[in-house]
Parts: structure tokens; sequence; C-alpha cells
């Protein structure tokens, strides 16, 4: 194994500080400054009551320690709940946007001038705590989509965003939701009305710069009737020896034949090779079937944070729909994942499938927890799950943690999971042909993970190739 | 709260009244054990292990602690509950063992209580060293209360041909037993044994044993546990094995009776080139609940361990079943397989499941399915297009679920008669 394994310890590249000056609030956590970022939000008072009475639940609750994931204690004193760039632009006309900026982004791949744009892909650029452009808005209206910072949106169309907000996930659903409702800052929020199909990919890229503060972003995306869109999150973070925590909320909600396609590309700072620093990435992400033949599926790659812990889930409501999630896992150094998905069937005829594949590397851990849970009611349900764990080194772990709970006897549950490691003969076999140990090591781990990335959006697809070479390389040998 | 203090209330009157006269080191460990019982208690509903098992029913259950049995039963009396007709026999009556209805051999098969004396040293070696205790409040209280259970000890290269039966009876008293069975087989010696549980009248009682089995190199084990309790009765039970290098151990649980069941199988390989195939099967009906757990651990490097659990729900009945394969660091070359596969029969049955994976190796194969559903129409409408009735059919189906793990236990004549019970428990339902 050594030449491999050598070969995956990569830098990571994304680890740059962009000077820019900021205005952040002082660290710490109490109502004031609660009541300090709604008023920076300019949010009506029903939002400042929400937020308020999430913070006073979250005191009640305890950080909870049931994964299988082992950090130091965190300081919610130390963080700083909001920082944003001091020239805030204004969003009418990008042009105005600070070229520091407008720099960051590109040095991420992320264009956000115009002549620059991806084609075919809106981009809203969130910079520590606030939306710093939003790419196509125009473009997106002609068609009734509604795609804006969800800051933005709580001004502007503060009645979906009170009929939907916390229904999905609600304020005191757990922990660090409700941190998150108490002091989210900025994220996306996308309306597409009945019957559209949103004619470009949606994307948000998260970027945190600023230090000793934490990232909590809301998403909020509404498919009503008959519509059908595809979102798509990035992000990443320079490279600090500190510990930062994001603690995100995403809700989604698809009504009756609407469809939703939720990709996430997670690059946070891992941390370095003693596991120092890195982010701690504890998301909350659920989606509900409210409507029939509704469908929710979750991609992701995660390759990022020093721990990564999540469980983007579905709950299927709605007669005949449809939750999909497909994972792709890597940890590597010494980073931690406790990843996995929930799919809660109510539903008559309601359908899951789940493809899990994680990757193990160095002194990385990484565990697969899910549930399946199918309820009375949901005659005729049916789940397929599939877990593979690949282990690359002698120092890692890989494992496995389904939760089924099945309590009708016309459902047809199915999980299945394995664990091995890259074959010496499968090696042996693609060097005799010609390739490098590295280059084979990468077409194994690629066709390993093959199911899941042909569900992202092309140009994702072969962006989450290439990030999965840089984690692994040098790992196999 | 309350149940605890009672029982360690209890303890102490027993301490120092009826169990006093034991080694100083078997004393030591008992009241280290109800210490640890006092200090963990009952487990709730919020703990991981027992997030689907209520033990609200004997905690709240006023449980004396079992007398011995005013009248012993006949040998016809016992007769069906004997499994087999030959081989050396153990019986056990409310936890006391019955000399008039058993055949010892020596000290070799023998009650605990005689050898803890008689054969101190072994006894003192084993017993206690592989169940665990610091987080187990059964196994706890079941060490703090050791008194009596079979013992069975094969001497090196000694083979011993017919299965040896170990025989719990309860008269159905409302009382609790807390049976202790202690398995040593040295290097190469082979044995085959049946510890079954049973109820001599229906009733609610509360049995919480623990087995511990301790397997030689190269050594092998057939173990089977037939657990046919009153439909009334409480079973708690932790088996733990121990396996040393080359060694094989088959384990066979079935699982038919009580109302509530809690089965704690733990296997332990610890030498290279162990071989391990654990085996079990639920058949539950009314409003049954058993929930198994077994933990395979795999702790040296080239063994193998293959699980297959079934469990058939009807009514209003729960199976909940957790498997967890540890790979600790340096087990290379571990080949371990595990399934567990539930057949939901009424619309009000329940079956969890959790199977789960923990590697710590890179060098192994490790698999794990379970599977949840009804019987399969397709299988079904075969069956009656080749004109057998819908209730033979499904019969004939979930016979054939069941039978898939009564073929593999290789005593024959045992096989048969579980085979017997299994087609009695359908023809009911």
């Amino acid at each position: 194994m050594t030449s491999i394994e050598a070969h995956v310890q990569q830098p990571y590249k994304y680890g740059f500080v962009t000077d820019i000056e900021s205005e952040v609030v002082p660290a710490g956590l109490n109502e004031d400054v609660i009541r300090l970022i709604s008023a920076k939000k300019g949010e009506p008072e029903w939002m400042l009551e929400w937020r308020l009475k999430a913070y006073r639940n979250w005191l009640k609750m305890s950080e909870p320690h049931w994964p299988n994931v082992k950090y130091g204690p965190i300081d919610y004193q130390a963080i700083s709940y909001y920082a944003a760039p001091k020239q805030r632009p204004k969003l009418d006309s990008l042009d105005q946007v600070d070229p520091k900026l407008v720099q960051t982004f590109e040095k991420l791949g992320i264009p956000i001038e115009e002549q620059k744009r991806l084609t075919g892909v809106a981009v809203d650029a969130v910079f520590d705590s606030v939306s710093v452009a939003t790419t196509f808005q125009a473009e997106l209206a002609k068609y009734g989509v509604i795609f804006m910072p969800i800051s933005q949106a709580i001004r502007e169309h503060a009645d979906l965003v009170q009929k939907y907000l916390g229904t999905v996930v609600p304020h005191n659903d757990n922990f660090f939701a409700a941190l998150n409702t108490a002091v989210f800052t900025d994220g996306s929020f996308v309306y597409v009305p009945k019957g559209v199909r949103c004619p470009l990919e949606l994307s948000t890229y998260f970027r945190i710069n600023a230090s000793s503060t934490g990232q909590f972003e809301r998403t909020l995306i509404i498919a009503d009737e008959g519509s059908h869109v595809s979102y798509l999150e990035g992000c990443s973070a320079p490279m600090r020896d500190e510990n930062q925590l994001h603690a995100a909320v995403v809700e989604l909600i698809a009504l009756d034949n609407a469809q939703i396609k939720y990709s996430t590309i997670q690059n946070w700072y891992p941390g370095d090779d003693e596991g120092k620093g890195g982010i701690y990435n504890f998301v909350t992400k659920r989606g509900k079937c409210a409507g029939r033949n509704a469908k929710i599926s979750w991609t992701q790659v995660e390759t990022g944070s020093a721990i990564t812990w999540k469980y983007p889930g579905c709950i299927l409501q709605g007669d005949n729909s449809i939750g999909e999630f497909y994972s792709v896992a890597v940890t590597s150094h010494k980073q931690q994942a406790d990843t996995g998905t929930k799919m809660i069937h109510l539903g008559k005829n309601t359908r899951s499938t789940i493809v899990s594949k994680g990757i193990s590397a160095g002194r990385g851990q990484n565990t697969y927890r899910g549930l399946v849970k199918i309820m009375k009611g949901a005659e005729g349900a049916r789940n397929y799950s599939q877990c593979d764990s690949m282990l690359i080194g002698d120092k890692c772990g890989a494992h496995t943690f389904p939760y089924i709970d099945v309590r009708n006897s016309t459902a047809i549950m199915e999980h299945e999971a394995s664990t091995s490691k890259i074959g010496e003969d499968q090696i042996f076999y693609l060097r005799q042909r010609g390739l490098s140990a590295e280059d084979a090591v990468s077409m194994i781990v690629n066709g390993f993970c093959k199911e899941v990335f042909k569900e992202l959006p092309m140009e994702f697809a072969v962006e989450a190739t290439r990030l999965l070479g840089i984690s692994l390389e040098g790992s196999v040998g | 709260m309350v149940a605890v203090e009672r029982l360690v209330g209890a303890y102490n009157t027993w301490a120092t009244n009826g169990a006093s006269e034991v080694p100083e080191w078997l004393k030591d460990m008992r009241s280290g054990a109800i210490a640890r019982f006092e200090s963990l208690g009952f487990p709730n509903m919020k703990q991981e292990a027992w997030r689907f098992t209520s033990v609200a029913p004997i905690a709240e259950g006023s449980f004396e602690q079992a007398k011995p049995p005013a009248r012993i039963p006949t040998l016809e009396e016992i007769r069906p509950f004997l499994l087999l007709e030959a081989g050396y026999r153990l019986v056990f009556v409310d936890g006391f063992f019955q000399r008039a209805l058993s055949t010892p051999f020596f000290d070799d098969v023998q009650s605990l209580a005689h050898v803890v004396t008689h054969r101190q040293d072994l006894v003192r070696q084993h017993l206690g060293k592989y169940a665990a205790t610091e987080d187990r409040p059964f196994s706890a209280l079941n060490t703090a209360f050791v008194n009596d259970g079979a013992f069975v000890h094969v001497p090196a290269k000694a083979t011993i041909a017919e299965p040896i039966q170990l025989l719990f009876l309860a008269s159905g008293k409302p009382a609790v037993t807390h049976p202790r069975n202690l398995v040593v087989l040295d290097r190469e010696a082979r044995a085959s044994i049946v510890e079954t549980y049973a109820s001599l009248s229906h009733g609610a009682y509360w049995t919480n044993s623990v087995t511990e089995i301790v397997v030689g190199e190269a050594a092998r084990v057939d173990y089977h546990r037939v657990q046919r309790e009153s439909p009334g009765a409480y079973h708690v039970a932790a088996t733990q094995t121990h396996q040393g290098r080359d060694s094989t151990v088959n384990l066979h649980m079935v699982a038919f009776g009580a109302a509530l069941a809690r089965h704690d199988i733990g296997a332990v390989l610890a030498g290279p080139g162990g071989r391990l195939i654990l085996n079990g099967l639920y058949l539950l009906a009314s409003q049954q609940h058993a929930d198994h757990h077994t933990t395979i651990d795999h702790a040296a490097d080239h063994c193998e361990s293959h699980e297959y659990f079934n469990g058939v729900l009807d009514d209003k009945s729960r199976g909940v079943f957790t498997g967890r394969i540890i790979v600790r660091p340096g087990a290379q070359k571990t080949d371990s397989k595990q399934t567990n596969n539930n057949l939901l029969l009424s619309t009000d049955a329940h079956a969890d499941s959790q199977p789960q994976l923990e590697i710590y190796a890179d060098d192994v194969k490790c698999t794990h399915g379970s599977t949840v559903g009804p019987l399969d129409p397709r299988a079904l409408f075969y069956l009656r297009s080749r004109g057998i009735g819908e209730h033979e059919a499904q019969q004939l189906l979930t016979y054939g679920f069941a039978a898939e793990i009564l073929g593999r236990m290789e005593v024959a004549p045992l096989r048969a008669q579980l085979d017997g019970i299994v087609r009695g428990r359908l023809a009911e339902q």
C-alpha cells in the first residue's frame, strides 16, 4: 500500500483567505445578538419572534453525542454569529460587487461576472453571512421562478416564506437546527411555480472567510404542483487551525407531481494531516414530498470537513411519492463522517432508493447511518438500500449502522451492505495494461462511485470526479 | 428505582443467609456485581441498546427470589421437554438442580453449585470472565445471584458422542431465576449441547440467564438453544462465546416462547483461523416481543463468521434484531457475512432490523443484508395454480422460510423435533 498511500495526501486547494474588510459582530450568543442579526437583515417582527422562540428552546436542549465521531467541546459563546464584507453590494447591479469578492469566487471556479457566467447555471454566492451576488435573477423571473437570498425573500415574499419555513424542519427539531433557526444569516430561497420546469440549474456557493465565525445558512426550496427544479450547492473555506462550525438547515417541499433534485458537493476545509483545524459540518437537511407523485432526490459528494454529520432525509407523505439518496463520502487524513439518510414512508406505494458509497483512507472514519421507517398506512411501500464501503490503508475505519423499522406487512424493504478493499488483482490487471498505480486506483474508485456520479448534473459530475481524485491522491499503493 | 432497591434488598438477605457457604472469590464477584447492578439500574428505552424494548413489565412486576419447588416433577412429566432420548442431561426446576431427573457425568457434566467447590480452580479461571457486566444490568444481576446452573467440561481431545441436554423448567410461579451456565472445551475437544427453557404450567415468571462458552484451540462445539417459555413469561438472557485458534462454534438459537424475550448473543473470535456460524430463528405470534442483539467480534485475523437470523412475525408480534460485526485493527483476511430476513404475516406485526458493521482493518470481506416483507405473492400464486389452497400455500412458504434455519443444524433427531414444533406452531395460525 505504501506508494498508493503516499499519493493520496494532497493539500487543500481552496485554503486561501480573502483579505477583505469585514463587519463582524462580537463573539457570543444572546437575545441581543439575535435582535441585531434580525435588524441587520431588516426582518419583520414575526421572523424575530420565531428566532427568539428557537433560541429559548435551544437553551433548554443539550448537544447530542450519539454519532460515531469524536471532537472536543464547542464553545458557542466564542463564535461570532454574523460576519459580512463591509461594502455591501447592491443586488441589482453586479458591477458594484467588490472586485475582491469577484476574484475570490473566480478563484474558486464560480464566476459571477456577467461575461464569464456558467452557461445554464444561475449562481447565488454566499460569503460568510451574506449573499453577495445572485446571477440570472431577471432571466428566471420571466418564468416566474423566484431565486434569491433568503433574507431578501423574507422581505419580498413574506407570504411564501411564512407559509413554508419551518414546516419540514421545526425550530425545535434538534440542537443544531434550533441554533440555526435562532441565528441563521443567509442562504437561498427558491420557488418554482405550478407547472414550470426551471430552465436553469440553480446553484449556491458558500464560502466561509472570516475567522472565529460560523456559517449558519438556511435554504428553502418549494416546488409547486407539477414543477421541476435542480439545485446544487458547493462550499469551501480557508485553512485555519481553529475548528469552525457550519450548522445549516435545508428544507425542501415538493407538492403534487413536483420534482426536486438537490445535489451537494461539500468541500469544506478538512483539517491538516494531524486533524488540526477544519470545519464541523453539522447540518439538518430534509425534504417533504407533500403531494402525490412528488419526488425528491438527494445527491451528495462529501469530501471535505473535519467532521461531517448529516442525514438528508425524505418524508414521503403523498401517495406514490419517491425519495432518493445517492451519496459518496470520502474520509482521509483524520476526517470523520457520520452520514446517511432518513426515509419516512407515510403514503401508499411510496418508494425510496438509497445508494451510499463510503471511502476511507489514511486515518479517516466513515460511518453510514440511515433510517428506513415504513409506517402503518404505507401500503405497498418499497425500499432498496445499498451501502458499500471501501477501505484504503489499515488505519481507517468503515462502519454501517442502518435502522430499519417496518410496520406494514405489504411493504418490502431490502438492505445490503458490503465492505472491501481495492483488490490487488484489480490493480495488477490495470497496471499490466500500462496504467500507473494512481490512475488504476482512480479508475477503480470512480467505478465504485459511478452509480452516484451519474445522478449529478453534468458539469458537477466532472467536478466531483476531480475532487475525489484530489482527496484520495496518494493514498493507495 | 423501587424495583432495583427490592432486588438489592433480596440480594442482601440472600447473601447473609442461604448463600454464605461459598469461596471468598465468588462472594467478591457477587458483591461487585450487585454494586454494578445498583449503579446501572434497569435499562430504559433512551439507551441505544434498548431503543425498541421496554423492560417496564419486568421492573414493575414483583418477582420473588425463586424457592425450591414444592413438588418435584416425575420423569414422565418432563419427557415432553426433552428433545432427545439419549445422552447426559442436567435438569433444573425453578433454577434448582434436580439430581433425580439428571444424568450427570462425574465432575465434567455437573451442576455449577457442585463444581464451584469441587473444581474450584477451573471454575474460578473462567466464570464471569467472558460475559460483560459493565454496561449490562441483567448480566450483572445474574452474576450477583450466581448460584446454580449447568457446568460442562470436555477435556482435551475428548469427544462426547451424544448431545448433552441442559433443561431449565419453570413451575410457573411468579418468581425470578438466575441460571448461570459455564461450558469449557479444552483443546481439540468436541461436544454438542442443547440448552432448553420451558415451563410446566402457564404463568408469568422471569428467567434471567447467562451462559459462557469457552472453546479451546481447534475444539468444536455445536450449541443449540431452544427458548419455549410460557406465553406469559419474561426471558432475559446473555450467551457469550470465546473462541481460541482454529476452533469452530456453531450456535443455533431458536425462540418460540415468552411474552417478552431479550437475548444478547456475543461471540469473540480471539484466535486466528476461528470459524463461527450463528444461526437463529424467532417465530412469534399474538403480542409476543423478541429482541435479539448479536455482537460478533473479530479480534484475530483469518477468521470466518456467518450469521443467519430469520424472523416470522404474526398477529401483533414484534421482532427486533440488532447484529453488530466488529473487525478489530489487525484482524486482516476476515470473512464475515450476516443476514436478517423478516417475514411479516399480519398487518399489525412489526419488525426492526439493525445490521451494523464496524470495521477497523482493510483487507476484509464483510457484508450484511436485511429484508422485511410479506410472503412473495408470485410464489403464492404459483402454488395456488398447482391446486394448493391459499392457507396451505402460506403455511408451506412460511415453513420453508423457517426450515432454512433448522436445516443448518447437524444433530438430526434434534432437527426433526424442532421441525415438529415449527409445524405445530404454524398449524395453530
